[in-house]
């Protein structure tokens, strides 16, 4: 993956640019020492790396917007960071760039359980933020599998969500409000502890963004009542193509389960062996979870049951305690650990029309048999956002480069049948020169129009999301 | 004016890459918010029609101009719907005509059900449309995740027609649910009865419709509470809201379709306000905010849904909107007036540096200024 070289006068102007950070922050909020600035030179997608020029940490929304406006009257490109578990290379520096990272800012600054909302700082983690109104009955429902780790800042920038998103949304469905610095320091609020926010719908741009808009350094987010119960009901299928038929017939028959998950045999033994969760052994494996009362759980799971049964599982069984559903659910987010401790693997993330899943399923077989690498799938069935794993060896010569065309392969496949190249992880550098496949150049134009306004300059993370050919022209202006 | 009426997409884009007048975009022509647009006036009927419906799948891809009718009639025969619940402007507005798809998601329009799972903006996947130098430009696409590129399709939602004229729209849309129950309280004063309905949205049981009529269908004051789903579903949760709400006065249990349907229709079209005198305004404000922005103005009569935080005022005519809009100013959100003199700005003026943003994103998709040029602007 290619990334545009180095503009030789930031790099030249490094004492200064270093001198005026740390003049409006806390020395130690500024690191830059070659030794330091290293952990902060890639995000999830690791086999890409690079060491930032230096890095602050503000501590707060005026921090930002000092830091911005030096950074953007000298030119230097910034990055922004949350907890850095993008998969894409979102939060990937480049030698001449500021890593802004907002770990800093995690405070909640106001819960508001008549009015359903909970307003935080955005380096405040996912899973914290249901932290901290859980005693009281509440939870934040977006729930990315890196809940632990990944920021809020990173959500909204990647539009991220989860396992119970079929039910409850992603980000963007779950956001109220922001306050966003732009690159110049201008600090902008856009909605609030209301619906719909006014005017144009910039929350609704802003999520997905990846970085290139603004910096986010508060959010107002919706929060739900926990609901009474949960149980999840797993089935096992001989075949992948039965399954996602079964998947398909649930959603048409008109109950909402909070969550649909499928895992093939690759999977189901990796996490087996790492979660001991109690799968089966076969062919392809749902976890389909419901919500409610007991007796409302009952009557659900009943007409879910009914229907798998009519698909000839070789194995259909509920929980039958709180603990074994913990033990399900392990075992499905620890799949990419799983597979990370025997393997190295890509994780790819397109989203496909859910009456595709038996022909995608097929045609990915075919193209793993055509490039000698296996491919594991464990993905949200429900809304056909797939997670294929291709795993590889990255300490054979040329092998992440025939993963990644694999991976190219299935992502275009995806488009093909009517999907799209990421579903929740985001393009960042790693699907960045494939946007041609799904977008005309006059649909990627208008996007880039849309940052010109937000960041004329093209100095917020400007290397991502637009193939370099595309987005050249407008970075090597702003030079 | 003759209006004009393209047949195809293409034909559309001809038009506006070739006009040198500005253009008033109407799909039904049911739902005239926004300053008043006098230009040539243009519209979409003539794209119509479903293309795709996988109900299996949960989408829909649809023709801007389809009748909404149509669209409800096409999902009602595989048992599905637009959760969303669009209002139909008609009654409120003194309109007539066919309202469309297009002006559904072109206005943001959505019902009690917003509360609980979202706004039309919510709901929309993927986009085609024209913008203002006749390109056809696509975003989004017909999946329920995506986040491959910028999410243009929510900016276009709301957007009026100012950044383009849709052409086509991929929905998602939801199962109809089985059983419907509405729980109702009589008599609360406005406070209270926001304060019901608070308890009734923070607990488990998955309010699907939150209201407050000043005045119910006998004159006295009704708070509504929606719950929706399996048969005994609905009974049991019902059950357990009425045990919630007891403290605040006697709770009655509604289940008959005929009746729940026809009272949330009454709540989504604010039909307390049709055939009456006066200027009606739409707030959207935190809910524990509004019977306090309520109180404060004279002479207003007030619909509340979405647990409060959706207000339907009713002033006498030309009533302050300054006065309105610093009540919303104060506590937070936004006002919009959506009956009365419009000329004199419809929308909640935003602050500097937002309406800057504004401004360049209509510069960059519409650079000529003849997308019904003024009906956003900003409030003098
Ligand atoms: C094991 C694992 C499992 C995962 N599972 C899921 C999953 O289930 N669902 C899912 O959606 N994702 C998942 N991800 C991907 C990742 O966790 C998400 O994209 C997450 O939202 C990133 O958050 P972060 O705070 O780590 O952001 P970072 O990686 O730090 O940054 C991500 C992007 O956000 C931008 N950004 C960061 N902070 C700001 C800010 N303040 N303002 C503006 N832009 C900013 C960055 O520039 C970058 O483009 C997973 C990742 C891992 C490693």
């Amino acid at each position: 993956m290619e990334m545009p070289a180095p503009n030789p006068a930031i790099l030249a102007r490094k004492a200064d640019l270093v001198e005026k950070l740390q003049s409006i922050m806390p020395r130690d909020a500024v690191i830059h020492e070659p030794a330091e600035t290293r952990a902060y030179e890639c995000d999830g997608l690791t086999a890409y790396k690079c060491p930032p020029l230096a890095v602050v940490l503000p501590a707060s929304t005026q921090e930002v917007s000092d830091a911005l406006r030096i950074c953007h009257e000298m030119g230097v490109p910034v990055v922004p960071r949350g907890s850095g578990t993008s998969l894409a290379g979102g939060a990937l520096p480049t030698e001449d760039s500021v890593i802004l990272g907002v770990a800093r800012l995690n405070d909640v600054l106001e819960t508001d359980y008549d009015n359903r909302f909970i307003r935080v700082q955005t380096g405040r983690t996912n899973l914290s933020v249901t932290g901290a109104v859980e005693e009281d009955g509440f939870f934040y429902a977006p729930d990315p599998s890196s809940q632990l780790a990944c920021a809020i800042a990173g959500n909204i920038a990647m539009n991220s969500g989860g396992a119970h998103c079929l039910k409850y949304g992603v980000t963007t469905n779950n956001l109220m409000g922001v306050t966003m610095v732009l690159m110049d320091g201008t600090v902008t609020e856009i909605g609030g502890a209301f619906l719909d926010a006014e005017g144009l719908d910039i929350l609704g741009l802003l999520c997905g963004s990846e970085g290139q808009l603004g910096v986010v350094t508060e959010a107002t987010l919706r929060i739900l009542h926990k609901p009474e119960g949960a149980r999840p009901v797993l089935m096992g299928f001989n075949s992948s193509e039965v399954a996602g038929q079964c998947v398909s017939d649930i959603i048409k028959a008109g109950v909402l389960p909070v969550a649909i998950e499928f895992m093939d045999r690759p999977c189901i033994r990796a996490t087996e062996d790492f979660a001991g969760a109690g799968y089966p052994d076969c062919e392809a494996l749902l976890i389909v979870e419901v919500e409610g009362s007991d007796a409302e759980i009952d009557e659900q799971l009943e007409t879910i049951m009914e229907i798998a049964r009519g698909h000839d599982p070789v194995e259909l069984r509920q929980s039958e305690s709180e603990e074994e559903s913990k033990r399900i659910w392990l075992g499905r987010k620890s799949a990419f650990g799983a597979m990370g401790q025997i393997n190295d693997y890509m994780c790819l993330d397109g989203t496909i029309p859910v009456s595709q899943l038996p022909y995608v399923l097929r045609r990915t077989e075919e193209l793993s048999k055509d490039f000698g690498l296996d491919v594991a799938n464990v993905f949200h069935a429900g809304d056909g956002n797939m997670h294929p794993l291709i795993l590889f060896d990255a300490n054979k010569p040329g092998d992440l480069e025939t993963c990644e065309a694999l991976g190219a392969e299935i992502l275009k496949l995806c488009v093909e049948v009517g999907g799209c190249l990421t579903g929740e992880h985001g393009v960042g550098i790693e699907k960045r020169d494939l946007m041609l496949h799904q977008y005309d150049p006059a649909d990627l134009e208008i996007q880039m129009a849309v940052k010109d306004v937000f960041d004329p300059k093209w100095l917020l993370n400007p290397a991502k999301v637009f193939p370099l050919a595309s987005s050249d022209a407008r970075r090597i202006a702003a030079e | 004016m003759k209006t004009l009426a393209p047949a195809s997409e293409a034909e559309l884009a001809e038009i506006v890459a070739k006009t040198s007048e500005p253009l008033r975009v109407i799909g039904g022509g049911t739902r005239p918010i926004g300053v008043p647009v006098n230009a040539q006036p243009l519209t979409t009927s003539g794209l119509s029609g479903v293309e795709l419906y996988e109900p299996g799948a949960l989408t829909l891809v649809v023709k801007a101009g389809t009748p909404v009718a149509e669209v409800e009639r096409t999902l009602a025969a595989e048992g599905q719907r637009l959760a969303f619940e669009p209002m139909d402007h008609r009654g409120l507005l003194a309109t007539t005509g066919e309202p469309t798809i297009g002006g559904v998601f072109a206005a943001n329009v959505s019902g009690p059900r917003r509360i609980q799972c979202g706004a039309a903006r919510d709901f929309l996947l993927g986009v085609r449309f024209v913008d203002g130098q006749g390109q056809v430009i696509r975003n989004g696409g017909r999946v329920m995740k995506n986040v491959t590129g910028y999410d243009i399709v929510k900016l276009m939602a709301g957007s009026y027609g100012t950044l383009g004229v849709l052409t086509e729209l991929s929905l998602k849309v939801l199962p109809k649910s089985h059983a419907t129950g509405t729980v109702l309280i009589e008599g609360l004063a406005d406070a209270q009865a926001v304060r019901a309905l608070s308890r009734a949205l923070a607990s488990p049981y998955e309010v699907t419709g939150a209201a407050h009529l000043q005045r119910g269908a006998d004159g006295t004051p009704v708070t509504m509470v929606r719950i929706e789903g399996f048969e005994n579903s609905v009974a049991y949760r019902a059950g357990e809201l009425k045990k919630i709400l007891s403290a605040f006065g006697e709770v009655k249990i509604e289940t008959d379709p005929e009746r729940t349907s026809a009272e949330w229709r009454s709540v989504r079209d604010v039909e307390v306000f049709h055939g009456r005198d006066g200027d009606i305004w739409r707030l959207s404000v935190k809910p524990s905010d509004a019977p306090v922005i309520v109180s404060r103005l004279n002479g207003a009569e007030a619909v509340y849904d979405w647990g409060g935080g959706l207000v339907w005022l009713l002033v006498p005519q030309s009533s302050n909107a300054t006065e309105i809009r610093a009540a919303v100013a104060k506590t937070g959100g936004h006002a919009t007036l959506i009956r009365g003199n419009r000329a004199a700005g419809v929308f909640q003026p935003l602050a500097p540096a937002v309406a800057a943003l504004h401004d360049g994103l209509r510069a960059r998709f519409d650079p000529r200024g003849i997308l019904n040029p003024g009906l956003m602007g900003r409030a003098a």
